[in-house]
């Protein structure tokens, strides 16, 4: 299985049904297609609805419903628009159960880097500031290192977007809660040592009394 | 009143040092048929642009800073508009970035008559720089100023004559927000309709808002 598809599949079952949820761009976005059967959930978009469905086919886009990164979407009956100071008085008003977010760098408090790296073109920050402060839950959906330099560290080093808001992060080697006492190993991916897992990290972790085996089947 | 007119007549109230609100979202709901009026009929420059991402570099406002009249920008993503990212590179003071939620919030309260709110967002990061910081229930929370345009572009769907606007689907955006903000409204609407033809029970922008309207002849959305 693709990296990618794995991590976004973990990711998936931590949706509760009922949950509104928003997913960024990129990897978090394919959470969507593997939210578990039975489950309901209400995806949110920031610029502005509720109920977001599939990607618009080709060639049957519809001009007045798009997501946050310009695409055009499909909605699922019961979704409704609103306007942005709307969306965000959802999104900081503690009206989103789960925020599902990429990261450039996690640190063992919590701290979340994943809007601008030193000396590069700055993007901006957009929407994610208010995401991840104001979502109940922030987990963070990413590969556990940028080939093969550490991503998840003792103190972050990039600009932060937001301090000790991280609850939860989901890599290809395994599942890490945000703990007051650090970051602990909850699962481990299948044939992947405690071994590796902490070489791969920038910060000492604490392995799980109850560490299981990702199923992601 | 009819406050239908040229999009030529109705950039005529844009001024040179003018703090201008252009709604939008990417290219959802984006004023390009008035911002290309701007571009062809009007001088004015050393103007401030708010705008949640300064479109593209398909869209038109980058060919307005590509004229050199933007002396400032305040939006909260850049990414999609190299000329506003070398802007932020070449002179930091020239880019305000706000986070989105930030953003939105301080332009309705400049619509509402309020002056200023703490929020939580950016608490710990860059964007807390010179701001107020204080303690509300054991939480930390910065104080946002609010944001006023001298005149704002907006689209809407369906405008009646005298400036009711319905704004369909994810287009309402920046769009219903600014419309509040700004000394002089200016709407492009993809259909005009005589006043009573719009369902008032629909109306996602008040007449009241709405100072001018124009014809819109850009694409749908």
């Amino acid at each position: 299985m693709d990296k990618k598809e794995f991590i976004a599949k973990r990711a998936a079952q931590e949706l509760k049904h009922g949950d509104v949820v928003n997913l960024g761009i990129g990897l978090p976005t394919m959470v969507a297609n593997h939210v578990p059967k039975g489950i309901k959930v209400l995806l949110q978009s920031e610029n502005g609805l509720i109920g977001v469905g599939a990607t618009a086919e080709p060639g049957k886009e519809n001009p007045y419903i798009t997501n946050a990164g310009g695409g055009y979407i499909t909605v699922i009956p019961g979704a409704s628009f609103f306007h942005s100071a709307d969306s965000f008085g959802i999104i900081r008003g503690g009206h989103v159960d789960v925020t599902i977010l990429g990261a450039l760098q996690v640190d063992k408090k919590g701290n979340l880097a994943n809007w601008m790296v030193p000396n590069k073109k700055v993007p901006g920050m957009g929407g994610a500031m208010d995401l991840v402060v104001g979502a109940k839950r922030v987990i963070i959906a990413m590969e556990h290192t940028a080939k093969g330099s550490h991503k998840i560290l003792e103190e972050c080093t990039f600009p932060l977007t937001a301090v000790e808001v991280v609850d939860m992060i989901i890599t290809d080697m395994g599942v890490i809660e945000v703990t007051d006492k650090g970051l602990e190993l909850i699962e481990i991916a299948p044939g992947v040592t405690v071994e590796e897992v902490q070489a791969a990290t920038g910060c000492e972790l604490i392995i799980s009394d109850n560490l299981k085996v990702i199923n992601v089947a | 009143m009819n406050k239908v007119t040229t999009v030529k007549e109705a950039v005529q109230r844009l001024k040179s040092g003018d703090t201008v609100l252009i709604g939008g979202f990417l290219q959802s709901g984006a004023p390009e048929t008035i911002l290309q009026g701007v571009l062809n009929y009007s001088d004015a420059k050393d103007l401030t642009i708010v705008s949640n991402d300064t479109g593209t570099s398909e869209m038109t406002t980058i060919k307005i800073m590509q004229q050199g009249r933007v002396k400032k920008v305040i939006a909260s993503y850049i990414g999609a508009n190299p000329v506003t990212g070398q802007m932020l590179m070449d002179n930091p003071e020239s880019v305000e970035l706000s986070p989105q939620g930030t953003l939105a919030e301080r332009i309705r309260c400049g619509g509402a008559g309020i002056a200023a709110f703490y929020t939580p967002v950016g608490v710990g990061t860059i964007v807390e720089k010179g701001k107020e910081k204080r303690t509300f229930n054991g939480v930390d929370y910065l104080l946002e100023t609010n944001i006023r345009g001298n005149i704002a572009f907006i689209k809407a769907t369906i405008a009646d004559k005298e400036g009711n606007c319905f704004l369909k689907g994810s287009t309402k955006n920046f769009n219903a927000i600014m419309a509040r903000a700004a000394d002089y409204v200016v709407v492009e609407a993809e259909q005009i309709v005589e006043v009573g033809e719009l369902d008032h029970e629909l109306v996602t922008i008040p007449g009241l808002f709405i100072d001018a309207i124009v014809q819109s002849e850009g694409q749908n959305g």
